[in-house]
């Protein structure tokens, strides 16, 4: 399976390398840093990459690249889900994954590889038994570990490891007991240039953050649960009470988790909360373009639209850009072409918009080709789908939990072609 | 300098590791680990950082531990040091330090230290804790890379380990076997349904692992269901067995699946849901390569879900859909919008999508899908803007009616500004040329007038070509372009040169007024250049086309050689060859075979022996029951019944398990009561003992010897396997006992099957007071386990006893008692022989008693076998004078566990060696991890198998009117 990883930075070092079967020398990566070289963008190395004796799959997160060398026949979905594991587990240590946070908890990071992979096939991949195994570094607990010499790392086998439900641990305790859901849901749409929605789908998912004591068994009922199309769960979901009912029965992991992942059925149309007027134009022989950008919202149900950021290539022809935000604050990067307006929220009496010239290179024809416009936004207190939570209940214990939760509508991969 | 200064440091570091402080140590510790991370060589180090193996404190033990499998192979003599600390902690209380022992023990590739790591492993492989026994499936691995002539033993390693129940164990085991021994398939057979009854809770890793191994299997044991004539409906699956004999007769039958093959599909179809991709991908793959046709469409969600993930995840799976849209569009077709390409993706993943999006172009989308590519055409990134062409020329050739409108389309690309998008249109014009040349000779001379703006090599060759190719159509341009090409011949590419050649040669032929000097020009430059492929190729052209004295017959053919028709360039999809491998694979992602690909293989023509896989039966009595059957009854297998019966088993084992709490800690409280009762009645066994044994020791005795031979005195192995197979077969039990138990204490109803033949039931007149009738009676081993825990206090050895069936009140007069004669059955060994004895307490004769054949029809199967079989017996209407309707009663029979045995004589030492797998059997493997308390059960049968001298044995459920 997995027989080395290397952890690899922006500027082409490796700057952490770890080994579960015999030692696979660094040169090995030279493969991965000719195909680094010969990718325009960071994004376009492809993720799997055959060399004479190994294969070599790699995951960027971060603007860090993690290879894991294969040396036999493995799916490789197989090792590209878990390299997105470690940097979940290690974003869940050490709140990011970036090569100084690696570099300053080293020690920790090579006791929680040791731990999650043996032989090169998952051992402990779930957080809660690796949290037991190895305590997340908190100056709290560094600083007491000086002073009395105790460790970081348990002695007992985890709990999880062996119970029915091993993505929790039993002897949770807290004096407040809580449970926030977040029903997030995002919209990947494809507006062409006349407006209308070539393709828009709604993909959602409920984040939960549960702090409860003991061994609480949560039900959650929807309102429209058909609307749920297509689904996909943490495993402490029951599928068979799903299947049957329609209700999300479950003992909870400790903490943040994801409970469910959906994607609502392409047949119900799909409410474009926010519709983008444009004008960007080249003439011919001329060295400026004209710019035009206007927002506005539709279909919010009455809320705001919140958090607005325009982003778009701009051929490469284009020299500069001279523009006017009515709102919010622009920039345009000559190097890489991009121009991002960040909006904020959308007053709909008096609508964002964004106007100017750019200047192209003299004597050069005009582009060809019409940037796209990615768009991001946030609606709060709004599931865009119309998924409403109709009750929470818990049983197998006796206090009353606080119960919360929380809608959010944001933009997925939304584009406009202009 | 710099060398100097590390080997300080070191000095520094073995300072602080000798030292006593254990903060000090730790310290040096993480440093050195912070060197091996940065991958700089601390092996110097290796002396002082061993002494520490054994510290107390437990993350410098695991620093140690990281360090020490780091190195050991380099400083093999030293890493021995350590050895006997891990030998040590391979007996700590401690499951947690036991586990880490073996990893780390099993990690330090040293070769010396086979034979203890063999040792450890085969321990470890029988300890009590699940997760150090995951551990030894690890170590297995390592210590075959290790040493390769272990194979044997680790086999059976892997053989005990593989029977393990524990989810925590399976994943890895499936693992081991998958590296070790992936053609003993033999080894599976037993495991099979465990395997996929396990498959929900084992976790995420485990789950891909065995879903791979279980879709090899499957092809190697079912056969195909992607039948044309096949039948698809799920009440096919009540008839399953009838095909199994027919089919080889009559292969025109229609297809019915195999039990076994739908369990794997229906178990693994909730796994679709995962959040872990790879498992998705693992079932998609299973279902692509496994499941009938019409079934295939519940994967696509799951795998257009997979598309929102990440981008290296996007990869996969969109190169998996581009293998699988090319066999089957209708199955992504509805997403097609999934597939549109933004912007901001990444090239590969654009040009993935690309080739779906061209698989799936069908007459009724291909409008839609052109839409689409135009804009494509217009962005940004060139190399995409390329593969859009192609993928446009692809959509021509495919599809007839938009063949003009795409090369329309494509003439207009040939004015755009950027070189690329001209070159490749060229290139795909010239494709699709090819296939209707005469329409298009303005198309031909526009591409000549461009062609003094291209410079792209391929772009210039595959204008020349078309010049040639269709000179006829283009008499005055195509002089003129050889004549340019005649000064700028010198500077250009390879490429051109030859096409320039080719060129001058058609022309030559068609048109030699022309272009004769012209073309002696070239083929003179050309018989100079420095390429040996040009100056080649001029030479031969010369000679074909020139006509001299030297050159023989082939130069009167040049011109049918030269302007031969030539069959239009088939454009097809990258992905089309990519299905001979397993889909999900490393090598299907990179279209070549990598190291240790397991090829799956094609479906048999005729299905393995199903009957291998069944764990509950004692083979060889299935053996002696089947020819009897089939000869008198060919459509109704003994099978059939069995496994039918145990799908439904599972079905509700499954939902057993997934229950709500509340209703299974209700059962489990029953079942415990009734282990309660078995623990009685097995004492009061022991004290007859005695008495037990001779009895035992008499029938056996009486026993045909020929049925003697072949089943009890086999070697000791041959017990070892029943006795195995038996406990396989009682732990799955188990699983649905709790369930069972509910429904037994309402009903109070039972699995037997009572049958008598028709001459029989003839003669039974019953003008007689008093009746006996000898029966032969098969019990099912369900309900055999069950009976096991309700009517264990029966005194089981009293032959004298004899039981009420049904009492004269509820008879209508007619009485019957039933007792357990223990005569060997002459009907066949699965069977039991009980004695009937019906009495008749009315003053009217009661005809026709015979028993109804109702409960054997087909019908009533899947029925009774759920809630347990309803024996009917009949009072024939005729004589009934007072009653119209005819008279049923519904009995049962509650057969004691001893009536169920057969008994055998031992030596001394098979009945120690039955002891020991006793010993091993309350051993807490069986019991531990699962949800049932059966200890007690266990407890018990342990006792009744060692000290009665018992095999176990029982009868296999079946159901026949034959007797």
């Amino acid at each position: 399976m997995i027989h080395s990883l290397f952890l690899v930075n922006a500027s082409g070092d490796i700057f952490l390398e770890k080994h579960w079967k015999s030692v696979v020398s660094r040169s090995v990566c030279d493969y991965f840093f000719e195909a680094v070289e010969r990718a325009t963008e960071p994004e376009n190395v492809p993720p799997v990459i055959p060399t004479p004796h190994h294969c070599l799959i790699n995951v960027l997160r971060q603007r860090v690249y993690f290879v894991a060398v294969i040396q036999s026949e493995v799916p490789p979905l197989f090792v590209i889900e878990f390299l997105h594991r470690v940097v979940d587990t290690f974003q869940d240590y050490f709140g990011v994954c970036t090569e100084a946070a690696v570099k300053d908890n080293v020690v920790v990071v090579y006791e929680l590889l040791e731990e999650m992979l043996d032989n090169g096939f998952p051992l402990a991949t779930e957080s809660n038994i690796l949290k037991e195994l190895i305590k997340p570094p908190t100056i709290l607990r560094t600083v007491v570990n000086t002073i009395t010499g105790s460790t970081n790392v348990g002695e007992q086998l985890p709990t999880g490891q062996l119970s029915v439900v091993p993505w929790r641990r039993t002897g949770v305790k807290y004096t407040n007991n809580e449970a926030y859901f977040d029903v997030v849901e995002e919209i990947d749409a494809i507006i062409d240039k006349s407006g209308s929605t070539i393709t828009a789908e709604i993909q959602g998912v409920i984040d939960a953050c549960v702090k409860l004591t003991g061994m609480p068994d949560l039900t959650l009922s929807f309102m429209n649960p058909r609307l749920l199309d297509d689904v996909s769960f943490h495993p402490c979901v029951r599928f068979k009470r799903w299947e049957a009912e329609r209700i999300l029965s479950f003992v909870p992991p400790d903490g943040n988790f994801r409970l469910l992942s959906y994607h609502v059925s392409s047949q119900n149309l799909v409410a474009i909360p926010v519709y983008v007027k444009h004008n960007i134009s080249f003439r011919e022989g001329s060295s400026q373009g004209r710019f035009e950008l206007t927002l506005g919202p539709k279909q919010t149900m009455g809320k705001a639209v919140e958090s607005v950021l325009v982003s778009s290539q701009l051929p490469r022809g284009v020299l500069n850009a001279n523009l006017s935000p009515s709102q919010g604050t622009y920039t345009f990067d000559p190097v890489t072409k991009l121009l991002s307006w960040d909006v904020g929220k959308i007053n709909p009496q008096k609508l964002p918009s964004l106007k100017g010239s750019m200047s192209l290179q003299t004597g050069a024809s005009k582009p060809d080709e019409n940037p796209t416009i990615n768009l991001q936004f946030k609606i709060q207190q709004l599931a865009v789908s119309g998924l409403k939570v109709n009750r929470l209940d818990m049983y197998g214990e006796k206090y009353k939990p606080f119960k919360g939760i929380k809608y959010m509508t944001k933009a997925g991969k939304f584009q406009v072609r202009t | 300098m710099l060398n100097h200064c590390f080997l300080c440091r070191n000095e520094d570091l073995k300072e602080m590791l000798e030292s006593n402080k254990e903060s000090l140590k730790l310290e040096a510790m993480k440093r050195i680990v912070g060197l091996i991370a940065k991958g700089k060589n601390a092996s110097e180090l290796f002396p002082a950082v061993v002494k520490n193996v054994a510290s107390k404190n437990i993350e410098l033990k695991k620093l140690v531990y990281v360090y020490l499998v780091r190195y050991a192979e380099e400083q093999q003599d030293l890493a021995l040091l350590s050895i006997s600390t891990f030998q040590r902690a391979l007996k700590d209380p401690n499951q947690l330090i036991r586990a880490s022992a073996l990893r780390v023990l099993s990690s330090i590739r040293v070769p010396i230290i086979v034979p203890i790591m063999m040792l450890a492993i085969k321990e470890a492989a029988t300890d009590l804790s699940p997760y150090v026994r995951k551990t030894a499936a690890h170590a297995i691995q390592k210590l075959y890379s290790l040493d390769p002539d272990q194979k044997e033993h680790l086999i059976e390693v892997i053989e005990k380990l593989l029977k393990d129940k524990s989810t925590l164990v399976a994943g890895s085991v499936v693992m081991a076997f998958e590296e070790v021994c992936p053609d003993r398939i033999d080894l599976i057979h037993k495991n099979y349904r465990k395997l996929c009854n396990l498959l929900v809770d084992v976790e995420e890793w485990g789950q891909v692992v065995i879903i791979h191994m279980l879709t090899r299997y499957a092809r190697t044991q079912f056969v195909s269901p992607w039948r044309e004539d096949a039948v698809f409906d799920e009440n096919s699956e009540k008839t399953f067995y009838d095909s199994e004999e027919e089919r080889r007769v009559d292969q025109s039958k229609p297809y019915i699946m195999d039990p076994d093959h739908r369990l794997l599909l229906r178990n693994t179809k909730p796994l679709l849901q995962s959040r872990n991709t790879a498992v998705v991908m693992a079932v998609s793959q299973l279902y692509w390569h496994l499941s009938p046709k019409h079934e295939l469409s519940v994967i696509t969600k799951s795998l257009v879900r997979l598309l929102r993930s990440h981008r290296e995840v996007q990869y996969i799976v969109l190169q998996n859909i581009a293998t699988m849209s090319i066999q089957r569009k209708g199955m992504f077709e509805p997403f097609m919008k999934s597939f549109y390409v933004r912007s901001t993706d990444a090239t590969h993943i654009k040009t993935l999508k690309l080739e779906i999006l061209t698989n799936l172009a069908n007459e009724a989308n291909i409008s839609t899908i052109l839409r689409e590519l135009q804009t494509y055409v217009k962005s940004q990134d060139k190399a995409f803007v390329a593969a859009t062409i192609q993928a446009i020329g692809r959509c021509a050739t495919n599809i007839s009616e938009v063949t003009d409108t795409c090369l329309n389309g494509l003439v207009l690309l040939l004015s755009n500004r950027d070189e690329t998008v001209v070159a490749e249109s060229v290139v795909v014009i010239k494709k699709l040329l090819q296939t209707q040349p005469s329409q298009h000779s303005d198309i031909i001379k526009h591409m000549a007038k461009l062609f003094d703006n291209i410079t792209v090599p391929m772009a210039r060759a595959s204008i020349l070509w078309l010049m040639g190719e269709y000179c006829e159509h283009v008499p005055k341009i195509a002089p003129d372009v050889l004549r340019k090409m005649a000064k700028t011949f010198t500077s250009e590419e390879d490429i051109v040169k030859l096409q320039t050649v080719n060129l001058a040669a058609k022309l030559y032929l068609s048109n030699s007024k022309q272009t004769k000097l012209l073309t002696q020009y070239i083929l003179n430059l050309g018989k100079y250049d420095q390429n040996y492929d040009i100056r080649d190729r001029t030479r031969f052209i010369r000679q074909l086309i020139v006509p001299n004295e030297k050159s023989g017959a082939l130069s009167r053919y040049a011109r049918r050689i030269l302007m031969a028709p030539k069959p239009a360039p088939v454009l097809q999809s990258a992905f089309k060859d990519r299905d001979r491998f397993q889909l999900g694979t490393l090598s299907h992602t990179l279209n070549s075979q990598s190291n240790g690909y397991l090829e799956l293989s094609d479906w048999p023509a005729v299905a393995p022996d199903q009957s291998v896989r069944i764990v509950e039966v004692v083979e060889p009595v299935k053996e002696a029951g089947a020819p009897l059957l089939g000869k008198s009854k060919p459509g109704k297998s003994a099978e059939k019944f069995y496994s039918d019966s145990e799908e439904e088993e599972e079905g509700s084992s499954s939902e057993d398990s997934s229950s709500s709490s509340s209703e299974e800690s209700e059962s489990e409280s029953e079942s415990e009561e009734n282990s309660d009762d078995s623990n009685k009645s097995s004492s009061s066994e022991s004290d007859s003992e005695k008495k037990k044994k001779t009895l035992k020791n008499k029938k056996l005795q009486q026993q045909k010897p020929d049925s003697k031979d072949r089943y009890w005195s086999h070697s000791v192995q041959s017990h070892l396997f029943f006795l195995n197979k038996f406990l396989v077969v009682f732990k799955f039990n188990l699983r649905c006992i709790a369930l069972l138990l509910i429904i037994i204490t309402k009903l109070f109803s039972i699995h037997i099957v009572l049958s008598f033949s028709n001459q029989f039931v003839a003669s039974c007149r019953c003008s007689l007071l008093r009746l006996c009738v000898f029966l032969a009676c098969q019990f099912d081993a369900v309900s055999w386990h069950v009976r096991v825990s309700l009517q264990a206090s029966f005194p089981v050895f009293v032959p004298e006893t004899s039981h009420e069936l049904l009492h004269r009140m509820t008879g209508k007069g007619l009485s019957a008692q039933y007792r357990f004669t223990r005569q060997p059955c002459i009907y066949g060994n699965s069977m039991v022989s009980l004695q009937l004895t019906l009495s008749n307490s009315s003053d009217q004769a009661l005809e026709n008693i015979h028993i109804s054949e109702k409960s054997s029809t087909g019908q009533n199967i899947h029925h009774f076998n759920a809630i347990g079989e309803l024996h009917t017996w009949t009072c024939g209407s005729v004589l009934f004078s007072f009653s119209t309707k005819e008279d049923e009663f519904s009995v049962s029979i509650q057969p004691a566990v001893g009536e169920l045995l057969v008994p055998i004589t031992m030596t001394e030492a098979d009945f120690t060696k039955e002891q020991g797998l006793s010993v091993w059997l309350t051993n807490d493997r069986l019991g531990t991890g699962n949800r049932f308390k059966n200890s007690h059960l266990l407890k018990y049968l342990k006792r009744l198998i060692c000290h009665a001298f018992l095999l176990c044995y029982w009868s296999m459920p079946f159901l026949s009117e034959n007797f």
